[in-house]
């Protein structure tokens, strides 16, 4: 059965594949009505926003429950949106007015995407955020669950906890940081089996709701340990903070397998690792956004 | 201080840039006394290496003097001179354990980044990508040395630092490329690229037991030094390669070819060179592999196919069938340059390979661009610029 979400996504997928075919066959002429026409790059780039345009459109149109789908098209505008943006503000006079057009209905067409995306993911399609990663360290298994267990550790790899208190055997008191505010949070630890396993949740009425379990194994050959992360999350925007922070490039996914390097990195080493890229330390952000690899000179 | 940087494709700057500090308590400031040009450094300033970004220390072969330790580097102590390996390795992983320190799992901050391109990531490196680690490089007046407990080796005794800077890279590359090779006595390996890895990679193949090696190029002045080496040379702008290969082994092919060129070969039919080169300037592959693929139709059948020459992305016209079918055995990889040091000092100090035959050209390090525009253009008969700050 079609939703009134699904009808809106469908209607999306026909705008893609019009936008790509045009995109593909007349990437020129599309360049110039954007404003970027001077820029050598901009056909090569359009043909690629063309392809992509296609790729939506095929899903979209493809699928019998569209409307999901539509959040890749979300992410898909919020790239054109950065790329328009930049080359509005890099230029002057006519093609600045086009450029500034073209970001203007670009950016009416991802308030679309985005309705549809949030009809989609109304109460029935809204499910918490599940991450999963895995990671093997060369240390024994008693040791590697003991750093874990002491759960005030944890800010040391997961870059957005700013500190974790422990209030007793089991309940501690989370604090993370977010792009907006500081959150803060109690958990409980539910299960858990030394050398083996530790499961949490927030406490109830929490302003964050959240679950994690973290198991242990030997690793092959009875070499080191095995270390698989689950994490649950429902965070303030639900989907569309995940959306948002995935824009930014803060992908979750990457994100936890980032933090899980760092845990392994302090078990083997002892500390983490930096270069001159991104001297504070490595956020998935970071990753994006690195500064010139010159020497960090002295803190003044 | 003054440090070659990545000033966009095609150039560098010699700029002023803030001196290094200790970030991690793993860490060494090294005085650089010398350092050197490398292929590998041309693949990048000719922009084939992703994520460089304008600004960035460039350079990987460099020695020097400690001038400050971090708390857990017990090893080493203020004037110790040092020769520092290419890639960045803990010492402590599954991978430094096994002696695959290019591979390292614990020295790339940005693993999620190579992961990307990749699957999984390498090891961090000086002064190549952000990708590779966002690390500053040893073209330098100081650099900081990150697990220099595990990487710089010390040099104790008075051997000048031309003999003995190469361990930070292109000698333990050429060994790896020989030992790769799996040399029986007597063998006949051939070389692909006469620049200082391949010349090297003649030396060691030899060292290791080969019976004759011959060494591909086309720039009569490098194949000299390929001579001078010991090999036999083959110049490709004059014969057909593989004929001439299979004239010198008996119609069986080289026992094992190395790759010493990488991902900017060039091709002596317009034709292919042009196909490729339009397919690396599109971006539709990223490594032009005309090297490569000479090497695997060259080898005789059961051979092994060595490859040290750097890759960056994608290859095409991947010649898959010939190495399947004919069972050959490819080996790659960054080297593992912390696994060789030791072990080439060693033959260094016993006279048994003397590597700084390679060097033509010495400059101090302000006047970098000029030496790397003598390297990548072939001017001056320039095989190696070594630079001092
Ligand atoms: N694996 C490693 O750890 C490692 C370390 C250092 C260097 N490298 C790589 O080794 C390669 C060689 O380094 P170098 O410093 O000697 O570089 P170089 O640029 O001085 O030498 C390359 C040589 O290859 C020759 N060449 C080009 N196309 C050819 C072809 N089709 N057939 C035969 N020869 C050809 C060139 O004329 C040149 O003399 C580079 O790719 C470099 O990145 C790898
Ligand atoms: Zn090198
Ligand atoms: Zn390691």
């Amino acid at each position: 059965m079609s939703t009134k979400s699904d009808i809106l996504a469908r209607a999306l997928g026909w705008v893609s594949l019009a936008l790509g075919a045009a995109q593909l066959t007349a990437p020129r002429t599309v360049s110039r009505l954007s404003g970027v026409d001077d820029s050598r790059l901009a056909p090569t780039a359009v043909r690629i926003m063309g392809i992509r345009e296609l790729m939506h459109a095929a899903v979209l149109l493809g699928s019998r429950r569209p409307a999901p789908w539509t959040w890749s098209r979300v992410a898909g505008d919020a790239m054109e949106l950065a790329l328009l943006g930049r080359a509005a503000a890099a230029r002057t006079g006519r093609r600045r007015r086009r450029a500034v057009a073209a970001t203007a209905a670009v950016s009416g067409i991802t308030a679309l995407d985005l309705a549809a995306a949030l009809y989609a993911s109304g109460p029935r399609g809204r499910r918490p955020m599940r991450l999963r990663a895995s990671i093997t360290v060369n240390r024994p298994r008693e040791e590697v669950y003991a750093f874990w267990r002491d759960l005030e550790n944890l800010p040391a790899f997961m870059l957005h906890l700013e500190s974790v208190r422990a209030m007793g055997e089991r309940r501690s008191r989370w604090r993370a940081r977010s792009p907006l505010t500081d959150v803060e949070w109690e958990a409980e630890i539910l299960d858990e089996r030394p050398g083996e396993l530790i499961a949490w949740e927030s406490a109830r009425g929490s302003m964050v709701t959240t679950s994690g379990s973290v198991r242990f194994a030997d690793g092959p050959a009875g070499l080191g340990t095995v270390v698989h992360v689950t994490l649950d999350y429902r965070v303030p925007g639900g989907t569309v903070g995940t959306a948002v922070a995935r824009m930014f490039g803060e992908h979750p996914e990457q994100q936890v397998r980032d933090d899980l390097r760092r845990f392994k990195q302090i078990m083997e080493t002892g500390e983490v690792l930096v270069s001159e890229g991104s001297p504070e330390g490595v956020r998935a952000l970071r990753q994006l956004r690195q500064r010139p690899a010159q020497p960090v000179g002295s803190p003044s | 201080m003054k440090a070659t940087c990545y000033a966009g494709r095609n150039t560098v700057e010699v700029l002023d840039v803030p001196e290094p500090r200790i970030l991690n308590a793993h860490d060494a400031v090294v005085r650089v006394t010398s350092t050197a040009i490398c292929g590998s450094d041309l693949h990048l300033i000719d922009g084939y290496v992703p994520t460089v970004k304008k600004g960035d220390v460039i350079g990987h072969e460099f020695m020097g003097e400690v001038v400050e330790v971090g708390p857990e580097v017990a090893n080493l102590s203020p004037g110790d001179r040092v020769v520092v390996p290419f890639p960045i390795a803990c010492g402590r992983c599954f991978a430094c354990a096994e002696g695959l320190y290019s591979i390292c799992e614990n020295s790339n901050p940005n693993a999620g980044m190579a992961e990307k391109l990749m699957g999984h990531a390498p090891a961090g490196i000086f002064g190549y990508s952000h990708m590779l680690g966002g690390f500053a490089g040893g073209q330098a007046e100081y650099a900081r040395v990150p697990f220099a407990d595990v990487g710089p080796i010390k040099i104790e005794d008075d051997l000048p630092d031309e003999k003995v800077l190469f361990l930070s890279d292109i000698l333990p590359t050429a060994y790896m490329g020989a030992e790769m090779c799996d040399i029986q006595p007597g063998q006949t390996i051939a070389v692909w690229g006469a620049g200082p890895v391949g010349q090297l990679a003649v030396a060691c193949a030899y060292l290791l037991g080969a019976g004759e090696v011959i060494c591909v190029d086309r720039h009569p002045y490098r194949l000299d030094y390929a001579r001078r080496a010991g090999a036999r040379t083959l110049n490709y702008e004059q014969v057909d390669v593989l004929d001439a290969l299979r004239d010198l082994t008996g119609g069986r092919g080289p026992d094992a070819c190395i790759d010493a060129v990488g991902m900017e070969a060039h091709d002596p039919v317009p034709a292919m060179y042009g196909y490729d080169r339009i397919k690396q300037a599109l971006r539709l592959e990223s490594d032009r592999p005309y090297a490569l693929r000479e090497a695997i139709m060259a080898c005789r059948n059961g051979g092994v196919v060595s490859v040290v020459g750097v890759y960056g992305g994608l290859v095409d016209k991947f010649p898959m069938g010939s190495l399947m079918n004919r069972s050959l055995t490819l080996r790659t990889g960054q080297c593992h340059v912390q696994r060789y040091m030791r072990p080439l000092l060693e033959r260094i100090r016993a006279g048994e390979i003397d590597p700084s035959f390679v060097v033509s050209h010495r400059f101090p390090l302000r006047e970098a661009a000029h030496g790397f525009q003598l390297f990548k253009d072939k001017q001056d008969d320039c095989n190696k610029v070594v630079l001092t700050p």
